[in-house]
């Protein structure tokens, strides 16, 4: 479902970062742990096709990212992988529910506010579905983010240190949040971190 | 959601750069549009009341003034002219002239100007009276229909004038006969609208029924009558050369004269020509509207021989009216280069507050392209912001000339008694519109080339 072949990337003037490969097959929940400056960020750019890397190559589905041109990256990454960022960005002149209608309709699929009013429910914050995106706390961003990341049922779902910024509790509670989404909708979840309180939670884990 | 809204909602989430932006935009857009239709309008009256007229004929003074007053009817007259003076041009077997119309001025009824003339005024202007008929009698007066329009006067209706040209109660002529309306004419769109006509000899007798202390602009002007005579010469000279003499010359003038005692005689059913008038030799006039029958080298020498040789002045009316525009000109030009630096500081104002709000949003337009949108997506949403804010400027801006002008257009038929109005559009403005459109594009166009070219990961990854 996520693989990945003797990925290189280099920044330019920077030294060539290598990757392990890995396969990761539908459904399933792995951890990528690595310290600070290892790569960890660029691996997970380079796996959601916003990287693209010099050599080797990423495969979601049956899908090379190497073969789609620019849009055609776009369009697909919208409708098959969900990202999930450190730090829970939104287009901030729109309310929640509009964010989540955009990534929809940026992705090609069809409008559902049926789904996306459920699935804010799910994360228990159905009721800021009118807000917009800067009246929420962090713990309902990042909540918000997930819905978005999930809304189009993508095949693999990356989430970029999702509670780094948390703390224990917010932690817990989103952490499980985006297994129990990911199983839901029978994802690929992969969970980049350097946060030692998830260590014990995956039990598929590839250290960089 | 698309692109069009979502440009939009980026916009109004920004209300104060979105405001300034589109004020300076519409302030500009709204100051050209507003010196187009106000030209335009200008010029439309200017030309619409030329109506053929190659010279004008008065005392001694302002020829613009001249102009103004006799032919536009905005300025006071320059004073009067004797009639005998006036006499020879009036001549209708005049060598040079085709058609000579006296007018007499200088009473007003509430700021409406009453004018003595003959029914050849009424078809310089092409007038058509709409209710009632033209002035047969002394007294009698047709109206022009703004004129009815706002003084709310019908048929049969009396008024006292007033003299001099501003509304004043002191100075109503109340002891003098009363003006009847015996008729209305139709809209033209020409001055004539904002005329009261009769005839001449109505405006004498007024002033014939008391005495001004002033007497200014009625009183001027009696001497010199003498320079006349050279120009009397001149052109019976002419006369006699020119055409089969005998009978003709002897024939003309048997016939002036008869008709001038006749018309005398049963003078208040008389037609109103110009003979008639001339039977009151010590009577004056304000000027004459002279029409050539060639515009040649003879009738510029008249015209000198006018200006050096008698008390009159003669002026070319198309000559002072692009003098006068000559003279506004200035002051449009200035105003129009203040409205495109307006426009160009706008396009600025647009292009700053783009490029200002992409480094806010560099997060959310990356966040996009991970959401599935294409690079050229975002560029043409920054586009459409441009667009949008130069569509909503020229929007605003062209409602304000518009009702501008119409406040203007207010003001100013108070104060010239010409209509001006602010429901007109140009062709112009449509172009305007093109350049709006082309300003809004070309201030969004470097903003939107740096959304295109996002790095996705480059943002998202710090």
């Amino acid at each position: 479902m996520l693989q990945t072949n003797k990925l290189h990337f280099s920044y330019t003037g920077a030294q060539t970062l290598t990757f392990p490969d890995f396969t990761c097959a539908k459904g399933e929940q792995w951890l990528l742990l690595g310290q600070s400056g290892s790569g960890k960020t660029t691996l997970l750019h380079l796996l959601g096709g916003l990287l693209s890397p010099t050599k080797g190559s990423v495969k979601i589905g049956e899908t090379d990212l190497k073969s789609l041109s620019t849009a055609a990256l776009d369009k697909f990454r919208g409708k098959n992988v969900g990202i999930i960022f450190q730090k829970a960005h939104f287009v901030k002149s729109l309310t929640v529910q509009e964010n989540l209608i955009l990534a929809q309709q940026l992705a090609g699929v069809a409008i559902d506010k049926q789904r996306i009013a459920d699935l804010l429910n799910r994360l228990n914050v159905g009721h800021k579905l009118h807000a917009k995106t800067n009246e929420l706390s962090q713990g309902e961003q990042q909540r918000v983010a997930i819905a978005r990341a999930i809304v189009n049922q993508p095949t693999v779902i990356l989430a970029d240190e999702p509670t780094s910024a948390l703390d224990d509790e917010n932690c817990e509670e989103v952490i499980r949040l985006l297994e129990e989404q990911a199983a839901a909708v029978g994802a690929t979840l992969l969970v980049v971190t350097h946060d030692g309180r998830l260590k014990e939670r995956f039990e598929k884990q590839i250290k960089i | 959601m698309n692109l069009f809204k979502l440009s939009w909602k980026n916009l109004i989430n920004n209300p104060l750069s979105m405001t300034l932006s589109l004020v300076l935009f519409a302030l500009g857009v709204g100051l050209i549009s507003l010196l187009l239709i106000l030209n335009k309008q200008l010029q439309d009256q200017f030309d619409k009341n030329l109506a053929g007229i190659n010279l004008v004929v008065g005392a001694k003074g302002s020829p613009l003034q001249l102009i103004l007053s006799s032919m536009y009817h905005i300025d006071s007259p320059t004073g009067n002219i004797p009639l005998k003076s006036a006499k020879a041009l009036m001549n209708p077997k005049h060598p040079l002239i085709e058609q000579a119309i006296p007018l007499s001025m200088g009473d007003s009824h509430q700021g409406y100007r009453i004018i003595g003339s003959t029914y050849d005024l009424v078809d310089l202007y092409d007038g058509k009276v709409g209710t009632g008929k033209l002035w047969s009698k002394d007294m009698e007066v047709t109206i022009g229909a703004t004129v009815a329009d706002k003084l709310g006067l019908k048929l049969g209706d009396g008024f006292y004038s007033s003299h001099g040209l501003i509304i004043d109660d002191n100075l109503v002529h109340d002891d003098a006969p009363q003006f009847k309306v015996a008729g209305i004419f139709q809209p033209t769109g020409a001055v004539l609208d904002q005329l009261i006509l009769t005839n001449t000899q109505s405006i004498w007798k007024v002033h014939d029924s008391h005495d001004h202390e002033d007497g200014d602009t009625h009183e001027e002007g009696h001497d010199g009558h003498d320079h006349e005579e050279h120009d009397h010469d001149d052109h019976e000279g002419h006369d006699h050369e020119g055409h089969d003499h005998d009978d003709h010359a002897g024939h003309n003038h048997d016939n002036h004269e008869g008709h001038d005692h006749e018309e005398a005689t049963v003078a208040p059913e008389m037609i109103p020509t110009n003979d008639a008038l001339l039977a009151n030799a010590d009577q004056s006039i304000t000027s004459l509207l002279i029409k050539f029958r060639n515009n040649n080298y003879r009738t510029l020498n008249m015209q000198r021989n006018i200006n050096e040789n008698t008390e009159m002045q003669a002026a070319t009316p198309a000559f002072e009216i692009n003098r006068l525009y000559s003279m506004m000109g200035t002051g449009t030009d200035a105003l129009q280069m203040l409205a495109y630096v307006i426009v160009f500081v706008s396009g600025l104002s647009i292009f700053i507050s783009l490029f200002s709000s992409l480094r806010e949003r560099k997060y959310e337009l990356a966040l996009m392209r991970v959401m599935g949108s294409s690079p050229s997506k975002l560029f043409v949403l920054i586009i459409l912001e441009g667009l949008i804010l130069a569509i909503l400027g020229y929007v605003i801006g062209i409602a304000l000339s518009h009702i501008g002008m119409e406040i203007l257009a207010k003001y100013m038929s108070d104060a010239y008694r010409y209509s001006f109005s602010g429901a007109m559009f140009l062709k112009e403005e449509l172009y305007l519109l093109l350049g709006a459109l082309g300003i809004g594009f070309i201030a969004a166009i470097i903003p939107a080339f740096q959304a295109k070219n996002t790095d996705i990961s480059r943002t998202l990854g710090k």
